[in-house]
Protein backbone atom coordinates (compact mmCIF):
# COMPACT_ATOMS: atom_id res chain seq x y z
CA UNK A 1 0.00 0.00 0.00
CA UNK A 2 2.86 2.36 0.70
CA UNK A 3 4.32 2.36 -2.81
CA UNK A 4 2.10 4.10 -5.32
CA UNK A 5 2.91 3.23 -8.92
CA UNK A 6 2.30 5.99 -11.45
CA UNK A 7 -0.28 3.90 -13.29
CA UNK A 8 -2.38 3.86 -10.10
CA UNK A 9 -1.94 7.48 -9.08
CA UNK A 10 -2.27 9.17 -12.43
CA UNK A 11 -5.92 8.30 -13.20
CA UNK A 12 -6.99 9.52 -9.76
CA UNK A 13 -5.13 12.80 -10.17
CA UNK A 14 -6.72 13.11 -13.60
CA UNK A 15 -10.18 12.89 -11.99
CA UNK A 16 -9.25 15.77 -9.68
CA UNK A 17 -8.06 17.83 -12.65
CA UNK A 18 -11.31 17.13 -14.52
CA UNK A 19 -13.33 18.03 -11.41
CA UNK A 20 -11.41 21.31 -11.15
CA UNK A 21 -12.05 22.03 -14.83
CA UNK A 22 -15.77 21.39 -14.38
CA UNK A 23 -15.68 23.82 -11.47
CA UNK A 24 -14.17 26.68 -13.47
CA UNK A 25 -16.03 25.99 -16.73
CA UNK A 26 -18.48 28.76 -17.60
CA UNK A 27 -22.20 28.04 -17.12
CA UNK A 28 -25.24 30.11 -18.11
CA UNK A 29 -26.19 32.57 -15.38
CA UNK A 30 -29.32 30.79 -14.17
CA UNK A 31 -27.45 27.48 -13.71
CA UNK A 32 -24.52 29.02 -11.86
CA UNK A 33 -25.88 28.56 -8.29
CA UNK A 34 -26.74 24.92 -9.04
CA UNK A 35 -23.28 23.84 -10.21
CA UNK A 36 -22.52 20.60 -8.30
CA UNK A 37 -19.39 20.76 -6.18
CA UNK A 38 -17.46 18.24 -8.29
CA UNK A 39 -14.22 18.62 -6.36
CA UNK A 40 -15.88 17.85 -3.02
CA UNK A 41 -17.71 14.84 -4.48
CA UNK A 42 -14.54 13.44 -6.08
CA UNK A 43 -12.67 13.87 -2.80
CA UNK A 44 -15.44 12.12 -0.85
CA UNK A 45 -15.32 9.19 -3.26
CA UNK A 46 -11.55 8.70 -3.24
CA UNK A 47 -11.16 9.20 0.50
CA UNK A 48 -13.91 6.63 1.02
CA UNK A 49 -12.40 4.04 -1.35
CA UNK A 50 -8.67 4.67 -0.90
CA UNK A 51 -8.32 6.34 2.52
CA UNK A 52 -4.73 5.11 2.76
CA UNK A 53 -3.70 7.22 -0.23
CA UNK A 54 -6.13 10.14 -0.29
CA UNK A 55 -6.84 11.73 3.01
CA UNK A 56 -6.88 15.15 4.65
CA UNK A 57 -3.51 16.14 3.15
CA UNK A 58 -4.68 15.62 -0.43
CA UNK A 59 -7.93 17.43 0.38
CA UNK A 60 -5.98 20.37 1.73
CA UNK A 61 -3.77 20.68 -1.34
CA UNK A 62 -6.76 20.39 -3.71
CA UNK A 63 -8.55 22.97 -1.57
CA UNK A 64 -5.73 25.52 -1.85
CA UNK A 65 -5.66 25.08 -5.64
CA UNK A 66 -9.44 25.56 -5.71
CA UNK A 67 -9.11 28.70 -3.58
CA UNK A 68 -6.65 30.19 -6.04
CA UNK A 69 -8.74 29.15 -9.06
CA UNK A 70 -11.89 30.72 -7.62
CA UNK A 71 -10.25 33.73 -6.03
CA UNK A 72 -11.66 33.01 -2.59
CA UNK A 73 -9.82 33.62 0.64
CA UNK A 74 -6.74 31.36 0.67
CA UNK A 75 -7.61 28.39 2.90
CA UNK A 76 -11.39 28.64 2.77
CA UNK A 77 -11.98 25.60 0.57
CA UNK A 78 -8.90 23.91 2.03
CA UNK A 79 -10.47 23.96 5.49
CA UNK A 80 -13.95 22.92 4.32
CA UNK A 81 -12.65 20.06 2.15
CA UNK A 82 -10.21 18.69 4.72
CA UNK A 83 -13.00 18.70 7.32
CA UNK A 84 -15.41 16.64 5.20
CA UNK A 85 -12.59 14.31 4.13
CA UNK A 86 -11.66 13.86 7.79
CA UNK A 87 -15.23 12.82 8.56
CA UNK A 88 -15.33 10.55 5.48
CA UNK A 89 -12.07 8.78 6.34
CA UNK A 90 -13.15 8.42 9.96
CA UNK A 91 -16.34 6.59 8.92
CA UNK A 92 -15.20 5.09 5.60
CA UNK A 93 -15.88 1.49 6.70
CA UNK A 94 -19.50 2.29 7.59
CA UNK A 95 -19.95 4.39 4.44
CA UNK A 96 -18.90 1.48 2.22
CA UNK A 97 -21.63 -0.70 3.77
CA UNK A 98 -24.41 1.87 3.52
CA UNK A 99 -27.36 1.16 1.17
CA UNK A 100 -27.77 3.81 -1.51
CA UNK A 101 -30.46 5.98 0.18
CA UNK A 102 -28.44 6.15 3.38
CA UNK A 103 -25.26 6.93 1.46
CA UNK A 104 -27.06 9.72 -0.39
CA UNK A 105 -28.23 11.17 2.92
CA UNK A 106 -24.64 11.06 4.17
CA UNK A 107 -23.34 12.79 1.04
CA UNK A 108 -26.05 15.41 1.51
CA UNK A 109 -24.93 15.95 5.10
CA UNK A 110 -21.25 16.14 4.09
CA UNK A 111 -21.98 18.69 1.38
CA UNK A 112 -24.08 20.70 3.83
CA UNK A 113 -21.16 20.68 6.27
CA UNK A 114 -18.87 21.84 3.44
CA UNK A 115 -21.20 24.71 2.52
CA UNK A 116 -21.61 25.61 6.19
CA UNK A 117 -17.85 26.09 6.58
CA UNK A 118 -17.82 28.30 3.46
CA UNK A 119 -20.85 30.21 4.77
CA UNK A 120 -19.22 30.63 8.15
CA UNK A 121 -15.93 31.95 6.75
CA UNK A 122 -17.80 34.22 4.32
CA UNK A 123 -19.81 35.54 7.26
CA UNK A 124 -16.69 36.29 9.30
CA UNK A 125 -15.06 38.06 6.34
CA UNK A 126 -18.25 39.93 5.44
CA UNK A 127 -19.17 38.46 2.05
CA UNK A 128 -22.93 37.94 1.78
CA UNK A 129 -24.68 35.97 -0.93
CA UNK A 130 -28.23 34.80 -1.70
CA UNK A 131 -29.33 31.58 0.04
CA UNK A 132 -29.65 29.50 -3.14
CA UNK A 133 -25.92 29.82 -3.78
CA UNK A 134 -25.43 27.79 -0.60
CA UNK A 135 -28.23 25.26 -1.09
CA UNK A 136 -27.88 24.87 -4.86
CA UNK A 137 -24.59 22.91 -4.85
CA UNK A 138 -25.76 20.69 -1.97
CA UNK A 139 -28.93 19.59 -3.78
CA UNK A 140 -27.38 19.24 -7.24
CA UNK A 141 -24.32 17.52 -5.76
CA UNK A 142 -26.47 14.90 -4.03
CA UNK A 143 -28.35 14.29 -7.28
CA UNK A 144 -25.13 13.96 -9.28
CA UNK A 145 -23.46 11.64 -6.76
CA UNK A 146 -24.83 8.27 -8.08
CA UNK A 147 -23.65 9.00 -11.65
CA UNK A 148 -20.28 10.27 -10.46
CA UNK A 149 -19.83 7.31 -8.10
CA UNK A 150 -20.50 4.83 -10.93
CA UNK A 151 -17.99 6.59 -13.20
CA UNK A 152 -15.33 6.80 -10.51
CA UNK A 153 -15.96 3.12 -9.57
CA UNK A 154 -15.21 2.23 -13.18
CA UNK A 155 -11.90 4.08 -12.95
CA UNK A 156 -11.19 2.47 -9.58
CA UNK A 157 -11.70 -1.02 -11.08
CA UNK A 158 -9.09 -0.24 -13.71
CA UNK A 159 -6.72 1.28 -11.19
CA UNK A 160 -6.87 -1.82 -8.98
CA UNK A 161 -5.81 -4.17 -11.74
CA UNK B 1 -10.48 -11.36 3.50
CA UNK B 2 -7.96 -9.17 1.78
CA UNK B 3 -10.10 -6.14 2.47
CA UNK B 4 -10.28 -6.94 6.19
CA UNK B 5 -6.54 -7.34 6.30
CA UNK B 6 -5.91 -4.08 4.56
CA UNK B 7 -8.32 -2.35 6.92
CA UNK B 8 -6.54 -3.77 9.92
CA UNK B 9 -3.28 -2.59 8.47
CA UNK B 10 -4.87 0.77 7.82
CA UNK B 11 -6.06 1.13 11.39
CA UNK B 12 -2.72 0.23 12.88
CA UNK B 13 -0.88 2.28 10.29
CA UNK B 14 -2.23 5.78 10.77
CA UNK B 15 -5.71 5.91 12.27
CA UNK B 16 -4.56 7.58 15.51
CA UNK B 17 -2.62 10.17 13.54
CA UNK B 18 -5.59 11.13 11.38
CA UNK B 19 -7.19 13.43 13.95
CA UNK B 20 -3.86 14.97 14.78
CA UNK B 21 -3.06 15.57 11.14
CA UNK B 22 -6.45 17.16 10.59
CA UNK B 23 -6.01 19.44 13.60
CA UNK B 24 -2.57 20.50 12.40
CA UNK B 25 -3.90 21.27 8.93
CA UNK B 26 -6.91 23.11 10.35
CA UNK B 27 -4.61 25.24 12.50
CA UNK B 28 -2.40 25.98 9.51
CA UNK B 29 -5.45 26.86 7.44
CA UNK B 30 -6.81 29.25 10.06
CA UNK B 31 -3.42 30.97 10.13
CA UNK B 32 -3.49 31.16 6.33
CA UNK B 33 -7.01 32.61 6.37
CA UNK B 34 -6.10 35.30 8.86
CA UNK B 35 -2.89 36.26 7.01
CA UNK B 36 -4.70 36.37 3.68
CA UNK B 37 -7.59 38.41 5.05
CA UNK B 38 -5.61 40.90 7.14
CA UNK B 39 -2.90 41.74 4.66
CA UNK B 40 -1.84 40.54 1.26
CA UNK B 41 1.40 38.73 2.03
CA UNK B 42 0.40 35.64 0.10
CA UNK B 43 0.47 37.24 -3.35
CA UNK B 44 3.48 35.14 -4.38
CA UNK B 45 1.74 31.88 -3.38
CA UNK B 46 -1.36 32.90 -5.31
CA UNK B 47 0.70 33.79 -8.36
CA UNK B 48 2.56 30.46 -8.32
CA UNK B 49 -0.57 28.31 -7.93
CA UNK B 50 -2.45 30.57 -10.33
CA UNK B 51 0.18 29.95 -13.02
CA UNK B 52 -0.34 26.21 -12.49
CA UNK B 53 -4.10 26.60 -12.97
CA UNK B 54 -3.67 28.72 -16.13
CA UNK B 55 -3.38 25.72 -18.55
CA UNK B 56 -6.64 24.37 -17.11
CA UNK B 57 -8.37 27.64 -17.88
CA UNK B 58 -7.08 27.47 -21.45
CA UNK B 59 -8.36 23.90 -21.85
CA UNK B 60 -11.74 24.81 -20.37
CA UNK B 61 -11.96 27.79 -22.69
CA UNK B 62 -10.84 25.78 -25.76
CA UNK B 63 -14.26 24.39 -26.87
CA UNK B 64 -15.80 27.86 -26.84
CA UNK B 65 -12.89 29.49 -28.69
CA UNK B 66 -12.73 26.64 -31.22
CA UNK B 67 -16.48 27.05 -31.82
CA UNK B 68 -16.09 30.79 -32.33
CA UNK B 69 -13.13 30.24 -34.63
CA UNK B 70 -15.15 27.73 -36.68
CA UNK B 71 -18.09 30.12 -36.94
CA UNK B 72 -15.75 32.91 -38.04
CA UNK B 73 -13.93 30.82 -40.65
CA UNK B 74 -17.02 29.23 -42.14
CA UNK B 75 -19.06 32.42 -42.26
CA UNK B 76 -20.47 32.91 -45.73
CA UNK B 77 -19.20 35.63 -48.04
CA UNK B 78 -22.57 37.35 -47.88
CA UNK B 79 -22.49 37.56 -44.09
CA UNK B 80 -18.95 38.88 -44.16
CA UNK B 81 -19.88 41.56 -46.66
CA UNK B 82 -22.86 42.57 -44.59
CA UNK B 83 -20.74 42.76 -41.48
CA UNK B 84 -18.08 44.66 -43.34
CA UNK B 85 -20.48 47.31 -44.57
CA UNK B 86 -22.03 47.59 -41.14
CA UNK B 87 -18.60 48.08 -39.55
CA UNK B 88 -17.67 50.64 -42.17
CA UNK B 89 -20.81 52.62 -41.44
CA UNK B 90 -20.08 52.40 -37.73
CA UNK B 91 -16.52 53.57 -38.28
CA UNK B 92 -17.70 56.60 -40.24
CA UNK B 93 -20.12 57.52 -37.47
CA UNK B 94 -17.46 57.09 -34.80
CA UNK B 95 -14.97 59.18 -36.74
CA UNK B 96 -17.51 61.95 -37.16
CA UNK B 97 -18.05 61.86 -33.42
CA UNK B 98 -14.29 61.79 -32.79
CA UNK B 99 -13.76 64.96 -34.84
CA UNK B 100 -16.09 66.81 -32.55
CA UNK B 101 -14.48 65.13 -29.56
CA UNK B 102 -10.95 66.18 -30.49
CA UNK B 103 -11.87 69.83 -30.88
CA UNK B 104 -13.77 69.63 -27.60
CA UNK B 105 -10.76 68.05 -25.93
CA UNK B 106 -8.50 70.83 -27.10
CA UNK B 107 -10.99 73.43 -25.96
CA UNK B 108 -11.28 71.70 -22.62
CA UNK B 109 -7.50 71.65 -22.23
CA UNK B 110 -7.34 75.39 -22.94
CA UNK B 111 -10.12 76.15 -20.48
CA UNK B 112 -8.47 73.99 -17.85
CA UNK B 113 -5.19 75.84 -18.15
CA UNK B 114 -7.07 79.11 -17.84
CA UNK B 115 -8.65 77.79 -14.65
CA UNK B 116 -5.30 76.33 -13.56
CA UNK B 117 -7.08 73.09 -12.85
CA UNK B 118 -5.15 69.85 -12.31
CA UNK B 119 -3.95 68.04 -15.39
CA UNK B 120 -6.40 65.72 -17.07
CA UNK B 121 -5.62 62.08 -17.37
CA UNK B 122 -4.73 60.54 -20.70
CA UNK B 123 -5.74 56.94 -21.07
CA UNK B 124 -4.42 54.01 -23.02
CA UNK B 125 -6.67 51.08 -23.79
CA UNK B 126 -6.04 47.42 -24.59
CA UNK B 127 -8.52 44.68 -25.31
CA UNK B 128 -8.46 41.58 -23.12
CA UNK B 129 -10.39 38.38 -23.55
CA UNK B 130 -12.33 36.83 -20.69
CA UNK B 131 -11.20 33.33 -19.80
CA UNK B 132 -13.76 32.49 -17.14
CA UNK B 133 -16.59 34.25 -15.40
CA UNK B 134 -17.67 34.06 -11.76
CA UNK B 135 -16.46 30.59 -10.91
CA UNK B 136 -17.45 31.26 -7.31
CA UNK B 137 -21.16 31.97 -6.92
CA UNK B 138 -20.50 34.14 -3.86
CA UNK B 139 -18.32 36.62 -5.72
CA UNK B 140 -18.67 38.32 -9.08
CA UNK B 141 -15.23 37.81 -10.53
CA UNK B 142 -13.85 37.21 -13.97
CA UNK B 143 -10.45 36.18 -15.27
CA UNK B 144 -8.93 37.93 -18.29
CA UNK B 145 -6.03 36.74 -20.43
CA UNK B 146 -3.68 39.63 -19.69
CA UNK B 147 -1.30 39.57 -16.75
CA UNK B 148 1.70 41.36 -15.32
CA UNK B 149 3.59 40.40 -18.52
CA UNK B 150 1.31 42.93 -20.25
CA UNK B 151 1.80 45.48 -17.44
CA UNK B 152 -1.56 44.80 -15.83
CA UNK B 153 -1.55 46.05 -12.25
CA UNK B 154 -3.79 45.65 -9.21
CA UNK B 155 -6.58 48.21 -9.16
CA UNK B 156 -6.60 48.71 -12.93
CA UNK B 157 -9.93 49.70 -14.43
CA UNK B 158 -11.83 47.32 -16.72
CA UNK B 159 -14.51 48.62 -19.09
CA UNK B 160 -16.51 47.33 -22.03
CA UNK B 161 -18.03 49.23 -24.95
CA UNK B 162 -20.88 50.54 -22.79
CA UNK B 163 -19.38 51.33 -19.44
CA UNK B 164 -17.36 50.31 -16.41
CA UNK B 165 -17.15 46.55 -15.81
CA UNK B 166 -14.94 46.45 -12.73
CA UNK B 167 -11.34 46.51 -11.64
CA UNK B 168 -8.36 44.16 -11.50
CA UNK B 169 -7.94 42.76 -8.01
CA UNK B 170 -5.19 40.22 -8.54
CA UNK B 171 -2.82 40.60 -11.47
CA UNK B 172 -1.25 37.21 -12.14
CA UNK B 173 1.60 36.53 -14.54
CA UNK B 174 -0.43 35.51 -17.59
CA UNK B 175 -3.99 36.17 -16.44
CA UNK B 176 -5.60 38.47 -13.92
CA UNK B 177 -8.65 38.36 -11.77
CA UNK B 178 -11.12 41.24 -11.94
CA UNK B 179 -13.94 42.13 -9.58
CA UNK B 180 -17.17 43.24 -11.23
CA UNK B 181 -18.97 46.34 -10.00
CA UNK B 182 -21.91 44.08 -9.12
CA UNK B 183 -19.87 42.10 -6.56
CA UNK B 184 -21.39 42.55 -3.10
CA UNK B 185 -17.99 43.67 -1.83
CA UNK B 186 -17.48 46.37 -4.45
CA UNK B 187 -18.28 50.06 -4.23
CA UNK B 188 -17.24 52.89 -6.52
CA UNK B 189 -17.58 56.67 -6.36
CA UNK B 190 -19.98 57.99 -9.01
CA UNK B 191 -21.68 61.23 -9.88
CA UNK B 192 -24.96 61.98 -11.59
CA UNK B 193 -24.09 63.18 -15.07
CA UNK B 194 -26.97 65.67 -15.12
CA UNK B 195 -26.06 67.70 -12.05
CA UNK B 196 -22.78 66.41 -10.63
CA UNK B 197 -24.34 64.95 -7.47
CA UNK B 198 -21.73 62.66 -5.92
CA UNK B 199 -22.48 59.36 -4.27
CA UNK B 200 -21.32 55.76 -4.02
CA UNK B 201 -22.63 52.82 -6.06
CA UNK B 202 -22.43 49.49 -4.29
CA UNK B 203 -22.69 46.01 -5.83
CA UNK B 204 -25.60 43.84 -4.76
CA UNK B 205 -24.64 40.37 -5.95
CA UNK B 206 -27.04 40.63 -8.88
CA UNK B 207 -25.65 41.35 -12.32
CA UNK B 208 -28.33 43.88 -13.27
CA UNK B 209 -28.56 45.90 -10.08
CA UNK B 210 -26.43 48.41 -8.20
CA UNK B 211 -27.37 50.02 -4.93
CA UNK B 212 -26.94 53.73 -4.07
CA UNK B 213 -27.32 53.57 -0.32
CA UNK B 214 -26.20 57.04 0.82
CA UNK B 215 -28.56 59.45 -0.91
CA UNK B 216 -30.81 61.60 1.30
CA UNK B 217 -34.52 61.77 0.55
CA UNK B 218 -34.25 65.26 -0.92
CA UNK B 219 -31.39 64.39 -3.29
CA UNK B 220 -31.92 65.54 -6.86
CA UNK B 221 -31.95 62.16 -8.58
CA UNK B 222 -34.52 60.66 -10.93
CA UNK B 223 -35.02 57.37 -12.76
CA UNK B 224 -33.16 57.57 -16.08
CA UNK B 225 -30.24 59.59 -14.72
CA UNK B 226 -26.86 58.47 -16.02
CA UNK B 227 -24.23 57.78 -13.38
CA UNK B 228 -20.60 58.29 -14.40
CA UNK B 229 -17.38 57.66 -12.50
CA UNK B 230 -16.44 60.74 -10.52
CA UNK B 231 -12.74 59.91 -10.20
CA UNK B 232 -12.95 60.86 -6.54
CA UNK B 233 -11.71 57.58 -5.07
CA UNK B 234 -8.54 57.75 -7.12
CA UNK B 235 -9.00 54.24 -8.49
CA UNK B 236 -11.29 55.00 -11.42
CA UNK B 237 -10.64 57.73 -14.00
CA UNK B 238 -13.48 60.23 -14.22
CA UNK B 239 -16.21 60.30 -16.84
CA UNK B 240 -16.92 56.68 -17.71
CA UNK B 241 -20.60 55.67 -17.69
CA UNK B 242 -21.40 53.25 -14.86
CA UNK B 243 -25.15 52.78 -14.59
CA UNK B 244 -28.58 54.22 -15.23
CA UNK B 245 -30.85 54.91 -12.28
CA UNK B 246 -34.00 52.81 -12.55
CA UNK B 247 -35.88 53.37 -9.34
CA UNK B 248 -35.92 56.00 -6.64
CA UNK B 249 -38.07 55.25 -3.61
CA UNK B 250 -38.28 57.99 -1.01
CA UNK B 251 -39.64 56.88 2.34
CA UNK B 252 -40.19 59.88 4.65
CA UNK B 253 -39.31 57.99 7.85
CA UNK B 254 -36.03 56.66 6.52
CA UNK B 255 -32.88 58.81 6.54
CA UNK B 256 -31.85 57.69 3.04
CA UNK B 257 -33.80 57.12 -0.16
CA UNK B 258 -33.58 53.65 -1.62
CA UNK B 259 -32.10 54.07 -5.10
CA UNK B 260 -31.16 51.28 -7.48
CA UNK B 261 -29.44 51.46 -10.85
CA UNK B 262 -28.79 49.13 -13.79
CA UNK B 263 -25.14 48.83 -14.88
CA UNK B 264 -24.47 50.27 -18.33
CA UNK B 265 -22.07 47.43 -19.17
CA UNK B 266 -23.67 44.03 -19.80
CA UNK B 267 -21.77 42.40 -16.96
CA UNK B 268 -22.72 38.79 -17.58
CA UNK B 269 -22.63 38.85 -21.37
CA UNK B 270 -19.26 40.36 -22.26
CA UNK B 271 -16.60 38.29 -24.04
CA UNK B 272 -14.01 41.02 -24.47
CA UNK B 273 -13.23 43.81 -22.08
CA UNK B 274 -10.84 46.75 -22.24
CA UNK B 275 -8.14 47.52 -19.72
CA UNK B 276 -7.28 51.16 -19.16
CA UNK B 277 -3.83 52.47 -18.35
CA UNK B 278 -4.16 55.97 -17.08
CA UNK B 279 -1.04 58.10 -16.69
CA UNK B 280 -1.28 61.61 -15.30
CA UNK B 281 -0.48 64.09 -18.03
CA UNK B 282 1.85 66.99 -17.34
CA UNK B 283 -0.07 70.22 -17.21
CA UNK B 284 2.63 71.79 -19.41
CA UNK B 285 1.77 69.45 -22.24
CA UNK B 286 -1.89 70.15 -22.05
CA UNK B 287 -1.19 73.86 -22.56
CA UNK B 288 0.32 73.16 -25.91
CA UNK B 289 -2.25 70.76 -27.22
CA UNK B 290 -3.56 72.13 -30.47
CA UNK B 291 -6.64 70.70 -32.13
CA UNK B 292 -4.46 68.90 -34.67
CA UNK B 293 -2.29 67.26 -32.00
CA UNK B 294 -5.32 66.30 -30.00
CA UNK B 295 -6.85 64.59 -32.99
CA UNK B 296 -3.52 62.80 -33.60
CA UNK B 297 -3.43 61.38 -30.12
CA UNK B 298 -7.02 60.27 -30.39
CA UNK B 299 -6.25 58.58 -33.70
CA UNK B 300 -3.30 56.77 -32.14
CA UNK B 301 -5.52 55.45 -29.41
CA UNK B 302 -8.11 54.37 -31.94
CA UNK B 303 -5.37 52.59 -33.92
CA UNK B 304 -4.16 50.80 -30.84
CA UNK B 305 -7.64 49.56 -30.18
CA UNK B 306 -8.17 48.34 -33.70
CA UNK B 307 -4.76 46.62 -33.72
CA UNK B 308 -5.68 44.48 -30.77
Amino acid sequence: MSERPVSRTLPVIATFVVALMLTIAPLPGWAEPYRPDFVALTLIYWSMTLPQNYSVGSAWIVGVVLDVAQGTLLGQHALALSLIVYVTVKFHLQLRQFPIPQLLATVFALLTLHQFILFWINGVVGVNAPAETYWGPVISGTLVWPILAVMLAEIYQRVRR
Amino acid sequence: MAAAKSNQQFHSAFSPALGLRFLLLAGLTLLLLVIDHRDNHLGAVRKAVGAAVYPLRIIVDAPVSIWRWTVDTTASRNELQLENSRLNAERLLTQARLQRYSSLEAENARLRTMLEARATVREQVRVAEILSVSSDPFRHLLVVDKGSVDNVYDGQVVIDANGVVGQVIKAGVLSSQCMLISDPGHALPVEVNRNGLRTIARGTGEFDKLDLPFLPNNADIEPGDLLVTSGRGGAFPAGYPVAIVDSVIRIPQEPFASVTATPAASLNQVREVMLIWSAPQESKESVEVTPAEASDSVDEEADEQSNE
